[in-house]
């Protein structure tokens, strides 16, 4: 160890460079499961640094495992296989933004909702808002290509990159894309990075789009007796010629823990809600709003109410924000899942999920963006109960074939990381999960890229237990 | 009970379950802002306790994480999951202590304080009134409260030049403990006069009292009432800080009073919360209930009256930076703004960050001096974008650090710093 370490302090200033058990603990872990305890944790500040550190781990052959806020729900960031913990958060804020070119550039260490806020002074917003855009950082979401509730209308991160600068694992520095809207020159090497969770290398500098921010929202609350109209719901919205920039839902179980947890007026009789807000010009707001109305009245939900102030609107917003706490206190340990199928396949999958639910004996809430087909089955459980977590990981083996069978995908935003990584062949094949790898192998001949995510490693299992 | 069961039970273990590592408190954390690495987070400190607790790591390695924190619980008004980390702190701390009294650092310190501290005539001098202060704290001796330092070097001499002029023992004598009104009074309250308001901001305290009888309060002043042992808590003296609670619920039970005032925003948080130092069921945590329930912040009940006018216009520019323990632990928000907005002629101009520590928290800057100055760069530099004149506080400890803030920037000829009740009162309060 002692070799590299003095390679590394030939330019890493010392205080960047943390060995101590302390230090070492607070970087083996992220918001998922499983805790890995590296050799190193070590912040790189500039691209040179991260050149430097790079291409030590590459000789050496050292494990690296970028990080930026650690608030990855799929163990992107874990350093499963010991080695460095690349930490990039601390890079200072550099944000660039060009108004007239609606193009920002900023530094891998900037929060995405900081992204957003200097966009605004100028009028304008950056799309992909994923819930944790106040903590996490935007080379996270370029690594996971983050999405939120505006997706269903804008599209997620990978649609609001234009250009990106990347230290491969060799040490190597690279630029993909460019300024443009349009670029056809060759392979198109921001897609790939974009989403490869820090196994291609270290994205260092990315270029972004930017778009006008609509003049107006408004929010629509709509109730229904049951899951299955609730789906249907979503897609007549969809094909009546609207389209809302966001589409949440919740189930019953989750209306009442957020009602429980804190009194919001959402309504606990009914089987499932869907909050839509739909945005652009007042005017043309007004005549969706009452088309939605219509569509609501004709298939048959139970209620829609329409919140006439900007307030009440936010109170049902609010409402929905209370999810994660709420369901929180039915159980100690929640396993966050965001198994995602077609739009049309919604009510089917939520039957599965109650079959699942009985089968295993477990508490699963249900909300997301149905919008886009992505739900999060959030499984309550408590990790100190180890015959319950055994339970819990058949459950989301489940959950997972169920996605797949329905024509759905393991992951609609949280990533693949070391938890679906077991699964990847299922929704793949050997073929294709194989082309995957052997562009991974060229890009890494050393493997020394963050490995352990993505791929799975001969016999793995999905484990929610540390043992 | 084996010996890490016992030790989780102490740490409260299972309390950091309740953490789900989704990082929503890092953003709010001021060490972790100026400290830049996770160690210094409150995610980095939960986990860490939870390590210690599976015998991952050792009481050693979680000492320097833990010491570090400000104790500030902006953490706790982010937290998604309501993580107590409070108790967490509390339990780390005593865990901490407890391990401590085994090494020599003990004797270090004690060296440290006969050997350079007592001798310093002038540092004394100023502090006169402060031993009074640790009489009254049960501190007891500067050991007890230094020995926390371990062998750091305390630049006591930083904050002599911002400790405002004593008032003679002679003055402090004159104070009556009871205020009793001839018309009918609005409410009778008791006034928790606190440590460090009481001896180092005398005049404000008096200004307190003047204040609640402007407004038309009958007010008392419980003789036996003592430190609300936020100090000890803080420092792993949990034994302590129970004992003075049970003497201060005492104390303001010999009257019958419809509030318990206090000035102090840290004080304040403490005793909003001895009602969790006792077990649910008990007979004392009943009383802590029926005391918690009195207690009030000043500008809580000030802001309830509406009869009282401002007689003299105030022609300056304020800012507000409030105490982190009344937001965070007491949540009080809006009153001292609102209270501000009723002073004629007074501009408010708010920071950018209030919630953001200053770095005072309690002996913090005393114990750890390079990292709370590191925290209040941070709070000066919003503070001086605010470009005010005064800077308005609502706890000692806040107001010494930002009078010390205000000295080290250099902007001491014009700009100062005041507590809300000194303002509210150079205003000329008058009930209609
Ligand atoms: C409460 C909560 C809510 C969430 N909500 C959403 C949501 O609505 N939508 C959503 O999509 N996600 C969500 N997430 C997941 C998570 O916030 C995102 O995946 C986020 O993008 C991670 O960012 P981070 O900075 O924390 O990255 P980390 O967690 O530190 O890392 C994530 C991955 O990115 C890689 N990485 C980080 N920086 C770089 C870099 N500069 N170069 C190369 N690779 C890098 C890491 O190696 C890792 O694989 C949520 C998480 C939590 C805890
Ligand atoms: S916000 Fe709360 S749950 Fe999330 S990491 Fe911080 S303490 Fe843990
Ligand atoms: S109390 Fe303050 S300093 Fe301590 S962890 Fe919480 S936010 Fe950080």
């Amino acid at each position: 160890m002692s070799n590299w370490m003095e390679d590394l302090r030939e330019v890493i200033p010392g205080n960047q460079i943390m060995t101590e058990i302390a230090d070492r603990y607070s970087y083996s872990f992220d918001a998922s499961f499983g805790e890995y305890l590296p050799d190193a944790a070590v912040q790189a500040k500039t691209k040179q640094e991260v050149v430097h550190i790079v291409k030590i781990a590459n000789q050496f052959n050292i494990p690296i495992y970028p990080r930026g806020q650690g608030t990855c729900l799929s163990g992107g960031p874990l350093p499963v296989h010991g080695g460095i913990v690349l930490d990039l958060s601390q890079w200072p804020e550099q944000i660039e933004l060009n108004a007239d070119d609606l193009t920002v550039k900023v530094s891998p260490s900037v929060l995405t909702d900081r992204i957003n806020e200097e966009a605004e002074k100028h009028g304008l917003m950056y799309a992909p808002d994923p819930s944790s855009a106040h903590v996490a950082t935007i080379g996270g979401n370029l690594a996971e290509n983050s999405g939120g509730p505006r997706g269903l209308k804008y599209g997620v991160t990978k649609d609001f990159v234009l250009g990106l600068e990347l230290v491969t694992p060799e040490g190597e520095v690279i630029r993909t894309g460019g300024q443009t809207i349009k670029n056809v020159t060759g392979f198109d090497l921001t897609k790939l990075i974009v989403g490869s969770e820090g196994t291609l290398g270290v994205i260092t500098e990315a270029t972004l789009k930017l778009m006008p921010k609509p003049p107006s929202v408004q929010t629509v609350m709509v109730e229904f007796e049951n899951v299955r109209t609730a789906g249907e719901a979503i897609s007549r919205t969809l094909t009546s010629g609207i389209l809302p920039s966001k589409m949440e839902f919740m189930d019953k179980a989750c209306i009442q823990a957020v009602e429980k947890f804190q009194p919001s007026g959402l309504p606990v009789d009914a089987e499932a809600i869907v909050i839509i807000e739909l945005d652009g010009h007042p005017e043309t707001l007004k005549l969706e709003t009452v088309l939605i109305e219509n569509i609501m009245e004709e298939i048959g939900a139970s209620n829609v109410s329409i919140p006439a102030t900007s307030e009440e609107a936010a109170k049902i917003w609010h409402a929905r924000k209370q999810v994660s706490p709420a369901i929180a206190k039915i159980k100690p340990t929640k396993v966050s899942e965001d198994a995602t199928v077609p739009r049309s396949k919604i009510p089917d999958m939520m039957d599965r999920l109650n079959e699942i639910k009985e089968k295993y004996q477990v508490e699963v809430v249900v909300f997301g963006h149905a919008g886009d087909g992505n739900l999060h089955p959030n499984i309550l459980c408590d990790k100190r109960d180890q015959e319950e977590m055994i339970r819990v990981e058949k459950a989301v083996e489940e959950i997972f074939q169920a996605a797949i069978n329905l024509g759905g995908t393991l992951s609609g935003e949280h990533g693949i990381g070391t938890m679906k990584a077991p699964f990847m062949e299922q929704e793949l094949g050997a073929v294709g999960l194989e082309m995957m790898k052997r562009i991974k192998d060229s890009w890494d001949p050393n493997r020394i890229m963050n490995p352990g995510k993505i791929f799975p490693e001969k016999g793995q299992k999905l484990v929610l237990r540390n043992e | 009970m084996s010996k890490l069961q016992s030790l989780q039970e102490k740490i409260n273990y299972d309390k950091t379950f309740d953490c789900v590592q989704c990082g929503y408190c890092l953003p709010a954390c001021p060490t972790y802002e100026t400290m830049e690495r996770e160690t210094h987070s409150p995610r980095g400190r939960i986990n860490l306790v939870k390590m210690v607790a599976e015998g991952k790591a050792s009481i050693d390695d979680l000492e320097k994480p833990i010491e570090k924190c400000l104790g500030c619980m902006a953490c706790t008004t982010v937290c998604p999951t309501n993580v107590q980390y409070g108790q967490i702190l509390e339990g780390a701390k005593e865990v901490i202590e407890d391990h401590q009294v085994k090494s020599t650092s003990r004797k270090k310190m004690e060296d440290f304080l006969f050997g350079s501290f007592f001798p310093s005539g002038k540092w004394m001098d100023t502090l006169g009134s402060l031993t009074w202060f640790y009489q009254k704290s049960g501190l007891q001796t500067f050991a007890n409260l230094l020995r926390l330092t371990k062998a750091a070097p305390l630049h006591l001499d930083k904050f002599e030049k911002v400790i405002p002029k004593q008032p003679s023992p002679k003055e402090r004598a004159k104070r009556t403990k009871r205020y009793i009104r001839t018309r009918p009074a609005r409410a009778k309250v008791a006034f928790f006069t606190g440590c460090v308001m009481d001896s180092v901001f005398f005049q404000t305290n008096q200004n307190t009292i003047e204040l609640l009888l402007r407004w038309g309060f009958e007010v008392v002043l419980p003789e036996e009432q003592t430190c609300c042992g936020a100090l000890h808590a803080h420092s792993g003296k949990v034994h302590d800080s129970i004992h003075l609670a049970k003497r201060n619920i005492e104390a303001f039970e010999e009257e019958e009073v419809d509030y318990i005032i206090n000035n102090a925003g840290g004080c304040g948080a403490r005793m909003v919360e001895y009602d969790h130092l006792f077990e649910e069921g008990t007979s004392w945590h009943k009383r802590a209930e029926q005391f918690v329930s009195k207690m009030k912040d000043i500008s809580e009940v000030l802001v309830e009256v509406d009869h009282v006018y401002f007689n003299k216009l105030i022609d300056k520019t304020v800012t507000y930076q409030p105490s982190c323990h009344m937001t965070n632990v007491q949540k009080v928000l809006s009153p001292p703004l609102q209270l501000m907005k009723k002073v004629p002629g007074l501009t408010l101009k708010e920071l950018d960050r209030p919630d953001f520590c200053c770095g005072s928290a309690g002996i913090y800057n005393i114990i750890n001096y390079e990292d709370s100055m590191d925290i209040l760069d941070v709070k000066m530099r919003d503070v001086c974008n605010a470009e005010s004149e005064t800077v308005v506080t609502t706890n000692p400890g806040c107001l010494l650090q930002m009078k010390l803030g205000i000295e080290r920037e250099g902007v001491n000829h014009t700009m100062d710093a005041e507590h809300l009740v000194d303002l509210l009162l150079e205003a000329d309060p008058q009930q209609r």
